[in-house]
């Protein structure tokens, strides 16, 4: 497979959030706005591709039975350099991620994509993984938030488009639930439709 | 392919992947450190700019605390050509629907209040939210009002304050906070 489609693999096939459905709180949790949802799918990409990298070039060397303690220690420790990077250049989007971006280090993609690709290949390879990846959670989550912030606040991006009120619901954790199984009927059957 | 485990492997690797990982976050955080204070002050100085009169003092190095009925509120005055323009004080609630609500309130010397900012909050979006100025103009209100006259609780308790439509303890929280910072402020006028 090359580099070129392991990434479409990440954003189609094996999209993280419609077709693995992995990492839930995280996408369900911080997709209010498209913005939010934008810098948690990036903040992700980021942690991804990093940790893939260091865990693929460590692997060799780890004993498999402490294999799952040293992943875990390697991507917490990239997820709170992430986290001071940002609230140092970034502090108006840390204001609204803050709360979730620690967990980074527990959301199953992230640990998954460490056992089920990095360990078994290499660097190259698994940083495209991770990208691939890491675009398909970014993408997802930015049209969750979309959907999420354009009916509940009637707006994109953060413009008005109304100045009315949006039907509330779908900003709330219901929206979240009803706004994803509506994506996840079309995502699939869309894909379903290609192939 | 992962290797054999041996007791001092397993040892050996744990040890050196915890001292890598935990030397890279020591270095990132003193690299960011400076960043992530300046960030910080810059935020609560640009709220207190917002909430008090012109002034030509830094009032975040002038700052103190002060404890009333066993709360505790920071305190940042401000002044102009050494003379107190207004105190900007910053007052939490727990009352808050979804947890704490922090406030920074300003005051003029008379006690009038000149303008209040959300510093932070976790009440509902769309809903209890909109205590913040940037998403309703619930908070506006309490500007030019003297709490001395004003009474600070919301109408549906026989106060003056037109609470938010379906936040009630949103509202009521906010009210709080004021409170808390009004009553902060008698404190330091009497010292």
């Amino acid at each position: 497979m090359s580099n070129l489609s392991l990434i479409t693999k990440g954003i189609i096939k094996e999209n993280p959030t419609f077709v693995l459905m992995l990492g839930m709180c995280p996408t369900l949790g911080t997709t209010t706005s498209a913005m939010n949802g934008l810098g948690m799918g990036l903040a992700t990409m980021v942690v991804l591709v990093l940790s893939n990298m260091a865990i693929s070039s460590v692997a060799s060397f780890i004993p498999a039975k402490v294999r799952i303690p040293c992943y875990i220690v390697i991507i917490a420790a990239f997820v709170t350099i992430v986290q001071f990077v940002m609230q140092a250049y970034v502090p108006a989007l840390y204001e609204t991620l803050g709360l979730f971006i620690p967990l980074i280090v527990v959301n199953c993609i992230v640990l998954g994509r460490a056992e089920a690709f990095a360990s078994k290949n290499s660097v190259i390879r698994s940083a495209f993984d991770g990208l691939g990846i890491g675009l398909g959670f970014a993408c997802s989550l930015t049209v969750l938030g979309f959907v999420r912030e354009l009916f509940g606040g009637l707006s994109v991006f953060g413009h008005k488009l109304a100045d009315a009120d949006g039907m509330l619901a779908f900003v709330l954790a219901p929206g979240a639930f009803i706004v994803l199984g509506y994506l996840m009927v079309l995502f699939n059957k869309a894909k379903t439709k290609i192939s | 392919m992962a290797k054999e485990s041996t007791f001092s492997n397993m040892v050996i690797t744990l040890f050196v992947v915890c001292l890598v990982a935990s030397a890279g976050v020591g270095g990132i955080y003193a690299l960011t450190k400076d960043l992530i204070d300046a960030a910080k002050i810059a935020k609560v100085n640009s709220a207190i700019s917002g909430v008090v009169p012109d002034f030509d003092n830094d009032p975040s190095a002038e700052k103190f605390e002060v404890t009333t009925d066993g709360k505790t509120s920071m305190v940042y005055p401000a002044k102009k050509d050494g003379e107190i323009v207004g105190y900007a004080i910053e007052a939490a609630t727990s009352k808050g629907f979804g947890g704490a609500i922090v406030l920074m309130v300003g005051f003029e010397p008379d006690g009038t209040i000149y303008n209040t900012a959300v510093i932070s909050h976790t009440e509902t979006p769309g809903l209890g939210d909109k205590i913040d100025v940037k998403k309703s103009n619930f908070s506006v209100q309490f500007n030019g009002k003297n709490p001395e006259t004003f009474h600070l609780s919301v109408k549906k308790d026989g106060g003056d304050v037109d609470a938010i439509t379906a936040s009630t303890i949103s509202s009521r929280a906010f009210c709080d906070a004021v409170e808390t910072a009004y009553k902060t402020f008698k404190d330091i006028q009497q010292k």
